[in-house]
């Protein structure tokens, strides 16, 4: 949030958190007709596709992983710069044969003949994951849901391989795992407009004012 | 849905009973498992997936295939021609427009005794049915790729690689550009091969690091000595692997095409009794008054991901704009022998089909 309200202020926009420092309600000061709204950023995509918000800031990765057809639920208006992280592949560092997603294939394959069952990727990110190991031409996996910790589920035994985001790579190397090559989507915050908003005609105004200040493109039709 | 979407779908229900065929009911709700074991995680997709407290993870049927094949395999006669109606379900994430839930009807033949007769047979059917709405017609067989495939001069490792990737065109370009030795290895390959050539697999798994998860150490030595042979295969010699690019873009008319492949078959003797094949339907389909001097044929026509079919391989497109690139076809089908063997649990049989979109045919003015 504070990077947020970071990045708006050195485009001469103010944004503070009002009531009680813990309280989930903030304004925008200098422009009018901006209601601000402080959401986890996991609600933010569902959100900005139903159109219940007309901009949101999260990352990327939220977005694309929690939107179907994003682009037609969404604009893209700017990059911000911070909150980078990347969504990796990772498999035991023991496993000296495999380094791209190719090998991960290969061994898919020779896993499902040896323990008859398909190898197990533990992720959050299922349907980048899955677009991504589909454009690859990657069979004989499924995904298995880990919502936290997912780094420790090798070592539990409840998964082969992981998909999940990563800075330094310090708690892949902690759990003995390494990162295959190629990023599933390099992730950062991001301010988007939802395409379903209905925004009436106070609304345009400000946001054409908005877009001004800030060099955000038009919405379009 | 409206009520001449289902006028269309019930004539076309009845002309397959008039063909013969007996209908069948499948349940909406499917056992997850099957569908993901035969599909992979693809299919999670475009399928609508619930919860069953008892029976566990369902699957809305994304077809009707496999449920009539398993009951088939189950309990099925031999012969035997089905047909069915109802509603399939597939999510449109990338195509809004779509309907996820659309009727399709159906006629499948499970028939030991001349396969190609029977291939012959659903497509002139179809074709008869369809013919007043002047559709183009496309067919294909994938049996003689995967004959040329395996007749390739290569370890059966290489070809086994290739043959699990012939329904992912890009993936098994990929892994024919590298046999052949038009792409290199990847660097971090030749640095394993590198470090694999002064120290045994077993030696550079310990080193790693504590080794965690349910893949062992023996399956990664497994692997590593898998890579050092294929690192010593050969490439594809150039004419063989010439060949198969040749096979993967041949698109002409049906007779045509069986002249050309009966050229390249003394260079490539196993595709012979796919040809044989190929040419036994051709007789079949012109004896059925199917023209095969004009009849289009791709030999990578039906080649992507959810699907089964492993011989003949058929559909039916629209002109003008339902017959966009972005709509499927009005019909479509093929063979899928290995399906049954896969779902028959070690019993198999011969078997063809395919479905048509009522919804389709009622947009190009109907047939009932």
């Amino acid at each position: 949030m504070e990077q947020t309200f970071d990045w708006f202020g050195a485009r001469g926009l103010a944004m503070r958190q009002t009531g009680a420092e813990r309280a989930y309600s903030g304004a925008v000061e200098g422009m009018a007709g901006i209601d601000l709204v402080l959401l986890s950023a996991g609600e933010i995509p569902r959100e900005l596709g139903a159109g219940r918000i007309d901009l949101g800031v999260t990352g990327s990765d939220l977005l694309r992983d929690r939107l179907a057809d994003w682009q037609g639920q969404v604009v893209e208006l700017a990059a911000m710069g911070f909150g980078h992280a990347d969504l990796i592949l990772a498999v035991p560092t023991a496993w000296i044969d495999v380094g791209t997603p190719d090998d991960l294939d290969a061994v898919a394959a020779a896993f499902r003949r040896v323990h008859g069952f398909r190898l197990r990727i533990a992720t959050k990110y299922h349907r980048l994951v899955r677009d991504y190991l589909t454009a690859h031409g990657i069979a004989d996996y499924q995904l298995v849901d880990s919502q936290g910790a997912t780094e420790g589920t090798v070592k539990n035994l409840t998964a082969e391989a992981i998909a999940d985001i990563t800075t330094t790579g310090e708690t892949l190397r902690a759990n003995h795992l390494k990162p295959l090559t190629g990023v599933i989507h390099a992730s950062q915050a991001t301010l988007y407009a939802a395409r379903h908003s209905r925004m009436d005609g106070r609304t345009q105004a400000t946001y054409a004012g908005l877009a001004a200040l800030l060099n955000l493109p038009g919405l379009g039709s | 849905m409206t009520p001449a979407i289902r006028a269309e779908a019930q004539h076309l229900f009845a002309a397959f009973q008039a063909a013969g065929a007996v209908p069948v009911e499948t349940d909406i709700l499917q056992p997850a498992e099957i569908l993901l074991d035969l599909y992979g995680e693809d299919i999670r997709a475009r399928a609508y997936t619930t919860q069953d407290p008892l029976r566990g993870e369902l699957m809305l049927r994304p077809d009707f295939t496999v449920p009539v094949v398993r009951a088939h395999m189950a309990n099925g006669a031999d012969p035997a021609r089905y047909c069915y109606l109802g509603e399939v379900f597939r999510k449109q994430d990338n195509a809004p427009n779509r309907a996820s839930e659309y009727l399709q009807a159906g006629f499948e033949v499970f028939d030991r005794a001349a396969p190609e007769q029977a291939d012959a047979e659903v497509f002139s059917l179809f074709s008869e049915l369809l013919a007043p709405l002047s559709l183009r017609s496309a067919t294909g067989d994938i049996g003689i790729l995967m004959a040329a495939v395996q007749g390739l001069s290569t370890t059966e490792a290489r070809k086994t690689a290739l043959l699990r990737h012939i329904w992912r065109p890009q993936r098994f370009r990929a892994l024919l550009d590298r046999y052949s030795g038009r792409i290199a290895t990847p660097d971090a390959r030749d640095d394993l091969l590198h470090r694999l050539a002064a120290d045994t697999p077993e030696a550079l798994v310990a080193a790693a690091g504590p080794l965690v998860g349910q893949r062992s150490a023996s399956e990664i030595a497994a692997r590593a000595r898998a890579l050092i042979a294929d690192a010593a295969t050969p490439p594809l010699a150039a004419p063989e692997a010439a060949l198969l690019y040749d096979l993967l873009s041949l698109q002409a008319p049906a007779e045509a095409a069986l002249t050309h492949l009966r050229g390249i078959q003394p260079l490539l003797p196993a595709i012979a009794p796919a040809v044989d094949r190929f040419e036994q339907r051709l007789l079949a389909l012109a004896s059925r008054g199917i023209n095969t001097k004009t009849l289009a044929f791709e030999a990578s026509h039906g080649r992507s991901s959810l699907e089964y079919y492993d011989g003949f391989v058929f559909s039916f497109h629209a002109a003008g704009e339902f017959g966009a690139s972005d709509l499927p076809p009005v019909a479509s089908g093929g063979r899928y022998d290995a399906l049954t063997a896969v779902l028959g649990h070690g019993r198999s049989i011969p078997a063809v089909g395919g479905i048509i979109r009522p919804w389709l045919v009622a947009a190009l003015g109907g047939l009932a």
